[in-house]
């Protein structure tokens, strides 16, 4: 009963970070760019649902949609005004100007809300739900976490191969100069990529939040390495890839926190995925790409 | 003894046999033509003889050594160097440095020394320039010595790689499309520099080339893939006149 | 033989720049004009410098990008540490002892450089950049659970707390998990830190000029091309890798014999991105622009109190325009069209991730 507590805390978690690979994944496949601003878009996210509903005491269901509207813009904006003039430029150049993103999403967050933690109340209202008598008790962040992000999954898989918009990604991250030779807006298609992963950040925030209750600037910052490592431990630019690998790290730290050692749980993810990338040096779900000489 | 054999050479991609039952012989100082239309599998030839590809079946033996398989390190070492179709330049480095990386393993010292810049240092390094600046000079580039490789002009940076290739000491040297991109007059010169290379250093050539004067001008010996396959071998005159490599440049089956 | 000289001529300057940078703070520092918070930063500035310097031989110099530098700083600081702790009584030669100490804090992270290059160099690019950060966050994360404890029956070691050592009346905890290493003996000196900041730059610029530096970056230019000529490339990025590290350790070395408690939380992914900084902003590949970036950069936050809310924001606008200043493809083409030549500065190796 124990380990199964464990490891619905696991899933919930994964699930977390299954959302959050789903953004840089995405990024990645179409701009070949590692965004890690994103995991600090986060931490906007959750800073907003906070404001919305904390102080301005509105609806959860609705601070949640105000926050992914201001992530969406944010990301839009981010990825206009900082990644855009560099298309083409070589990619640690890119990296590093996403760090510099990051830095300024903390920082701008510490002047506004300061670094005194906040704590953030639960979007979720649900009772827990009682099973085997009482002894797997399993909260309603827990289940709305994972409900939600089965769905905004399956929306995802459905989105990007069922629709034009959907295809046009895919496309654009097979190749981006066919894509534009078949008239494809590469720049819209890849702000559209950014506004959804942004979205999606809102929602993780607001979920993250719930489960973690303890708001900083810096909120962000692990759980987005944590989501980062997760997509490439799936193998990077590839969806499913992400759900995959966000689910599995977070049902390995819960567990190896459980059961090892709470300290050098987030050692243990990360040694994992060591050994992923020395086994299968593009991931689980990840393509080899070949170099042409 | 011949330099280089190759028997039975084939690689497959997947399920795609991209070269089958190649057979080569080069000579010691020989000149060799390695032509045939887009996609006929030639420089995957180049490639499993310098070690970047490992070929699915098939043996190459430089002067009586296996080299099947071997890393592309290796296979330098042991006396077979390139250049690339698409240019492939130390693009930060000088032309100097270029040509030195590509006396790494002629000119020798550690790197205690490299770090402590030991006397030995001082005394190889001098070497190194002196044998650098000579090679240079046979390709017209010793004005640009102190330039980033990135800088030269296309024609020029065709040289300097063929100039660090060279500067490997290599048995055997492959060029896979040194005219490319060149006109006709730097094209002749071209031809002018690679017998030189081929009289002053010994070194027995196998270029690809699609440029069919500059091929039948230079080789003497010329082999014709198709599809993967040896399609005709023999010298410039028989080639020409084989009615299957004309039927293949011609597309006509 | 101009060239050499004119390389020379380019390291001397930088070498100068260093030693008046230390002759005008020394002379400070003797005549007691400095202020104390200034005077505080000198040990720290001169590990950052090294720290600098070291990481842009393995992302200027291999071209390789790593996010757990600081990683290697934390395994040399604790391992000088330790042994300082260790041999106060038995070593009271103090110049002594804090040699051996960076010695052996060099030598410790050199070694963690070879074992964790063996892995991280065979990945590329960015999966390469994720490792290093992963590494990093394990290396903290280890030693954050480290409890060492001696008696007068040897160590005890243990993974859990300082009881679970079972130390007696004597014994003494000498790495107590988060709470590090305390009460180092503070055998840093500025001339200590000087005469590093000497050592790295003989140490790296040497190697630049070298056979080995040079078959270093044509790995970082056209690895394939770097193979068709011969040169090992597994073998030279493991030198430029470790030793980096090595330099690395090296800092921390002396970056622990200056603070108490030493704490494994301070080396973190976000010192290992601080110094990238540095890197980056000094320019990818200019030694020369790493010490002055890293020196600058740490004694900035110090000359800006009243400012310091917004010295990240400005840190971070900063990072974000000079790379978009540096690197554009639109930007750059327009540059060499107005001034018509290959544009200087911050340029991003091609070979990195």
């Amino acid at each position: 009963m124990e380990f199964l507590s464990y490891l619905v805390n696991g899933l919930s978690l994964g699930s977390v970070y299954a959302i959050i690979a789903l953004g840089y994944t995405m990024v990645y496949g179409i701009a070949k760019m590692l965004n890690f601003a994103h995991g600090d878009v986060i931490m906007v996210g959750g800073y907003i649902v906070f404001v919305f509903m904390n102080q301005l005491g509105v609806s959860a269901i609705a601070s949640v949609a105000a926050a992914m509207v201001v992530c969406t813009v944010l990301g839009v904006a981010i990825e206009r005004v900082a990644y855009l003039p560099l298309r083409g430029a070589p990619s640690l150049a890119v990296l590093i100007t996403a760090i510099g993103v990051s830095y300024f999403l903390q920082n701008m967050a510490l002047l506004i809300w300061g670094s005194t933690p906040m704590s953030f109340s639960s979007i979720v209202s649900m009772e827990p739900l009682q099973l085997a008598g009482g002894r797997l008790v399993i909260t309603g962040e827990a289940l709305v976490t994972i409900g939600v992000s089965v769905v905004i999954m399956a929306a995802l898989t459905l989105f990007i191969n069922r629709t034009r918009l959907g295809r046009a990604m895919l496309a654009v991250s097979e190749d981006k100069g066919a894509a534009q030779l078949m008239g494809i807006n590469v720049n819209a298609t890849i702000s559209l990529t950014f506004a959804i992963g942004s979205a999606l950040a809102a929602v993780a925030g607001a979920l993250l939040c719930s489960s973690y209750p303890i708001l900083q600037p810096t909120t962000g910052a692990m759980p987005g390495i944590k989501a980062f490592v997760a997509a490439v431990f799936g193998g990077i630019g590839s969806v499913p890839g992400a759900m995959v690998g966000g689910v599995l790290l977070g049902i390995i730290e819960i567990l190896s926190k459980a059961y090892i050692s709470t300290q050098l749980a987030d050692a243990i993810v990360f040694a994992v995925l060591i050994v992923v990338l020395l086994v299968k040096p593009t991931g689980l779900l990840g393509k080899k790409i070949n170099e042409k000489v | 003894m011949a330099l280089l054999e190759v028997s039975n050479l084939g690689i497959a991609f997947g399920g795609l046999q991209a070269v089958d039952k190649v057979d080569l012989t080069i000579e010691k100082g020989g000149l060799y033509g390695l032509i045939g239309p887009n996609g006929a599998g030639k420089t995957t030839v180049f490639n499993m003889l310098t070690g970047v590809y490992r070929p699915t079946e098939g043996d190459i033996i430089l002067d009586g050594v296996n080299i099947t398989g071997k890393s592309p390190a290796s296979i330098n070492k042991a006396g077979i160097a390139r250049t690339f179709q698409n240019i492939r330049l130390f693009s930060d480095l000088t032309v100097l440095d270029n040509v030195k990386v590509g006396l790494h393993n002629q000119v020798r010292y550690s790197t205690v020394t490299s770090i402590l810049h030991l006397p030995a240092y001082f005394e190889k390094e001098r070497e190194m320039r002196g044998r650098a600046m000579a090679l240079l000079k046979i390709f017209g580039l010793e004005e640009e010595a102190k330039q980033m490789a990135s800088n030269l002009p296309y024609g020029k940076q065709r040289k300097l790689e063929i100039a660090r290739a060279l500067a490997t000491n290599p048995k055997l040297l492959l060029l896979d499309e040194p005219a490319a991109g060149m006109n006709p007059s730097e094209t002749e010169e071209l031809m002018e520099t690679v017998r030189f290379v081929r009289e002053k250093f010994g070194t027995a050539i196998l270029l690809i080339e699609h440029d069919m004067s500059f091929v039948m001008g230079l080789c003497e010996y010329i082999t014709v893939l198709n599809y993967g396959r040896i399609l005709a071998q023999g010298d410039p005159e028989t080639v020409r006149n084989d009615p299957k490599v004309i039927a293949a440049y011609l597309g006509g089956e | 033989m101009k060239s050499l000289s004119r390389t020379t001529r380019k390291n001397l300057v930088t070498y100068a720049i260093v030693v008046v940078a230390f002759a005008v703070l020394q002379t400070m520092v003797l005549t007691g004009t400095i202020s104390n918070s200034l005077r505080g930063q000198l040990i720290p500035i001169c590990a950052y410098v090294i720290m600098a310097v070291s990481l842009n031989l393995t992302v200027g110099i291999l071209g390789e990008l790593s996010l757990g530098h600081a990683g290697f700083m934390s395994l040399g600081a604790f391992a000088g540490a330790l042994f300082t702790k260790c041999m106060e009584t038995a070593i009271p030669v103090t110049w002594l002892r804090f040699l051996l100490a960076l010695a052996i804090g060099a030598a410790v992270a050199g070694m963690a450089g070879v074992l964790i290059g063996i892995p991280v160099l065979r990945l590329r690019g960015d999966y390469l950049a994720i490792v290093t950060l992963a590494f990093g966050e394990i290396i903290k994360n280890l030693l954050n659970a480290v409890y060492l404890g001696r008696d007068s029956r040897g160590f005890h070691f243990s993974m859990k707390d300082t009881i679970a050592l079972g130390l007696e009346e004597d014994g003494e905890v000498l790495i107590k998990g988060a709470q590090g290493i305390t009460g180092t003996s503070k055998d840093a000196t500025f001339v200590w830190g000087f005469l590093l900041v000497m050592f790295t730059l003989f140490v790296v610029l040497n190697l630049v000029h070298s056979r080995t530096g040079r078959a270093i970056m044509s790995i970082r230019d056209n690895r394939i091309a770097a193979e068709s000529v011969g040169i090992n490339v597994t073998k030279y990025k493991m030198i430029a890798f470790a030793l980096s590290a090595a330099l690395a350790g090296m800092a921390g070395v002396l970056y622990a014999h200056n603070i108490s408690p030493l704490t494994a939380s301070k080396f973190d992914y976000n010192t290992s991105i601080l110094i990238l900084v540095f890197v980056v902003l000094g320019g990818i590949g200019s030694i020369r622009g790493s010490i002055i970036a890293a020196a600058l950069l740490t004694v900035l936050p110090e000359m800006l109190r009243g400012f310091d809310d917004y010295r990240m924001l400005v840190y971070a606008i900063v990072l974000i325009a000079m790379m978009i200043f540096n690197q554009s493809p639109k930007l750059v083409a327009w540059r060499e069209r107005t001034f018509g030549r290959r544009a200087k500065g911050a340029k991003v190796r091609k070979g990195g991730a």
